[in-house]
């Protein structure tokens, strides 16, 4: 059978898309190929002097070990941030599924962190877990607890890890509640009726109905952590104790928008466009394949 | 958020044109928030009110950073404010713009305004003189380095609380004390690199980076040098008080003030911007005082680098518009106005005529205290403490935080951790003296 619209006139599909295009032409390609230029060039803030360097950007980065330092400390923290939403949330999801009575309330209350800006986030994470006046740190001290993220490296990390994944938990919620609700009632009384517990019934029947809602989860949250977090960051530990939680986006945001070193900056943000790009194809082309449409 | 700031701005604007059509808009774009939004908001509207012409209008543009990007946005796009509040640590990059701003004593003479750059606290002037003697910027809220102290803390420690330790081995003994004393928290200091690298260098009259600081006629070419023994044994001190537990990190910036005011630090070392929170919010004696420093260090003390914000003026504006800029710093740098600033901020008085009224009128004796940064700041400067004036200081700032921040949770020691700020930090500044080749 073909699915394929078929049109007969040559100009009408292009101005169907062209509005499509005109805005990814304008958000999108302008502002990286501008990126991609601002790369090879070093500049002044107010752009009075521009001189073309070529490769020097990416060189000095290159040799710069702490910048180095920075792709397994992104690695690990997306991998955190993406693992555990995206499995916290799909508890919580099946959770709320399984509601009967107050279930709107429930649902609400779990939206409401994607209403939350990013830096409101971690200013709320950081009160509650401030080392002088945090309400959790009082709480963890008097459990016998030390919690001072200034000083503590794997504290500041967890912390971050924490502030984002509570961010984008809404938003794989509302995902998975869909994907929950959209699989047939039949399969899982059928499933209940020939003896299978709630345990069997998900493994077997609800999970991989929801691997493709899974895999675009991790797509998203994987970008989410690359580019989203900066805000988070800046709030809670300013990419520090010493640069333990400056991951690639911070330093790009530290570097071009609060210290105005717009060439480098640029190189930052072209580094991690092509990350991000490569780890994209790779989940298309390998991950993929294991979800069934 | 951005939109509805936006949106806000445009109605606001919109008024305001409707409402004053023959009068010439000066637009101010400035970081003051709170009580010093108001105290903004309030100059401009006494100048408003003092005359007919012009009218400045006051925009709160975000934090320091964000409203100097914002400016350099708006300057791209040919729609930079008249005035704009300027952080210090940003005036190298506005020095270095050339063309991107007019400098103020330009503007003064252009206009035939009275203005005269000698009446300025020699600290002040001279970090926004250009070496031609040319001021650049218009000197607005300067702050300084100061010691606070918790009195009640020393009385309960058997310290004597009328007096403040004076040197550092004064201090670290304090904080001993403090400790034996059971208090959790006898030391902590804000914004490391300011008051423990600047600040410091200044106050003992030793050299932070060549070329006078980056103050003298190719300050773009200056490199940091806070590695000298001095640099080192200081922070290999604080690093023996961290590890002792005399001394609490407690987060970059401004962070380490509310364990101040909470009671749980003792000693900070901080902005003199903090005294209005602490005389609100202190539930305890508290006593002001200047900074530390080593008796066997030869000039010190000398007198401590500012801190706080100045005011540009950007390029590409009418003369008309000029002249109503001039009027507005000529009305600003009234005696009277500028001593009802310093009472009512904690800012400096930032000539020595505010600072003569304010002693005048009985307000230093009435609050003690609020004259230590006022002291520290009128003296005789040196090419080591006229201020530093780096670029890519942003940055650097970071790269201090960073540093520092190994050394007190002890993965580092002093020295290595001064040479990595060095070495990292003069990165930086080659790359500003490229980006910035005349």
């Amino acid at each position: 059978m073909e699915k394929r619209v078929l049109f007969r006139s040559a100009w009408l599909p292009w101005v169907l898309i062209a509005p499509q295009l005109l805005i990814i032409g304008l958000f999108f390609f302008w502002p990286a190929g501008q990126a991609v230029i601002q790369s090879f060039q070093m500049e002044d803030a107010f752009g009075m002097s521009t001189e073309w360097v070529g490769l020097d950007n990416f060189r000095q980065l290159v040799d710069n070990p702490s910048y180095l330092d920075s792709f397994q400390r992104t690695a690990m923290f997306s991998v955190l941030v993406a693992g555990i939403g995206i499995v916290v949330s799909l508890v919580l999801a099946i959770f709320a599924d399984r509601i009967v009575r107050f279930a709107m309330v429930y649902k609400t209350l779990l939206i409401v962190p994607y209403a939350v800006a990013p830096v409101i986030a971690g200013v709320l994470w950081v009160f509650l877990f401030s080392p002088s006046i945090g309400v959790a740190t009082y709480y963890l001290g008097a459990l016998g607890y030390n919690w001072n993220h200034m000083m503590n490296d794997g504290q500041a990390m967890a912390l971050i890890v924490i502030a984002s994944v509570w961010k984008q938990i809404s938003y794989n919620f509302l995902f998975f509640l869909a994907g929950l609700q959209s699989i047939p009632k039949a399969l899982i009384e059928a499933a209940s009726i020939d003896g299978a517990g709630p345990w069997r019934r998900f493994w077997n029947i609800q999970l991989p109905l929801l691997s493709p809602t899974t895999f675009f989860l991790l797509v998203i949250n994987i970008v989410y952590a690359f580019f989203d977090t900066f805000g988070i960051i800046d709030a809670a530990t300013q990419g520090g104790p010493g640069q333990s939680t400056s991951i690639l986006v911070y330093k790009v945001y530290q570097d071009g928008f609060k210290a105005l070193d717009l060439g480098g900056s640029a190189a930052q943000s072209v580094i991690l466009m092509c990350i991000v790009v490569a780890l994209t194809v790779v989940q298309f082309r390998y991950v993929e394949k294991k979800v069934q449409y | 958020m951005q939109f509805k700031h936006l949106a806000l701005t445009a109605a606001l604007a919109a008024t305001v044109c409707v409402s004053a059509q023959a009068q010439t808009e000066i637009q101010w774009w400035h970081s003051m928030t709170a009580v010093n939004n108001e105290w903004v908001n309030d100059l401009a509207k006494q100048f408003n009110e003092s005359q007919k012409e012009f009218k400045v209008v006051p925009t709160f543009k975000g934090a320091y950073d964000e409203s100097m990007t914002a400016a350099i946005a708006a300057f791209r796009s040919g729609n930079a404010p008249h005035i704009l509040q300027v952080f210090e640590v940003g005036t190298a990059t506005m020095m270095a713009s050339k063309g991107a701003t007019v400098p103020v004593g330009k503007v003064m003479k252009d206009a035939g305004a009275d203005f005269n750059p000698g009446s300025y606290i020699p600290a002040v002037a001279a970090y926004y003189t250009a070496p031609n003697g040319e001021m650049l910027s218009f000197p607005f809220n300067s702050s300084t380095t100061i010691f606070y102290y918790n009195k009640d803390a020393f009385k309960k420690a058997g310290l004597n609380a009328d007096k403040a330790p004076a040197t550092w081995p004064e201090v670290f003994e304090a904080a001993k004390k403090l400790k034996a004393s059971g208090h959790s928290c006898p030391m902590t200091l804000a914004w490391n690199g300011w008051t423990q690298l600047e600040s410091f260098s200044a106050w003992h009259n030793v050299e932070f980076a060549t070329e006078k600081n980056g103050l003298s006629a190719n300050g773009y070419k200056a490199r940091i040098k806070i590695n000298s023994p001095l640099h080192v044994r200081h922070i290999d001190n604080l690093a023996k008080a961290a590890k002792a537990g005399e001394y609490l990190y407690k987060g970059r910036g401004s962070a380490a003030q509310a364990s101040f005011t909470a009671g749980e630090c003792a000693m900070i070392q901080t902005s003199s911007g903090f005294y209005g929170d602490v005389a609100k919010n202190a539930k305890f004696a508290y006593g002001l005082a200047p900074m530390p420093y080593y008796p066997d260090v030869k000039g010190a003390p000398q007198n401590t680098v500012i801190g706080g914000a100045s005011l540009w003026v950007m390029a590409g504006k009418k003369p008309a518009e000029y002249k109503g800029v001039a009027k507005f710093f000529e009305f600003l740098s009234q005696t009277k106005v500028q001593a009802a600033s310093h009472q009512r901020t904690g800012y400096l008085p930032i000539t020595m005529g505010a600072y003569e009224l304010t002693d005048k009128s009985g307000f230093y004796a009435k609050y003690p205290g609020t004259d230590v940064a006022v002291n520290q700041m009128v003296r005789k400067v040196t090419d080591n403490s006229r201020g530093i004036r780096l670029g890519n200081y942003v940055q650097i700032r970071t790269i201090e935080d960073e540093e520092l921040e190994q050394v007190w949770s002890g993965k580092k020691s002093a020295k290595d951790a001064l040479d990595a700020i060095v070495s990292r930090g003069n990165e930086l500044l080659a790359r500003f003296e490229r980006s910035y080749k005349q």
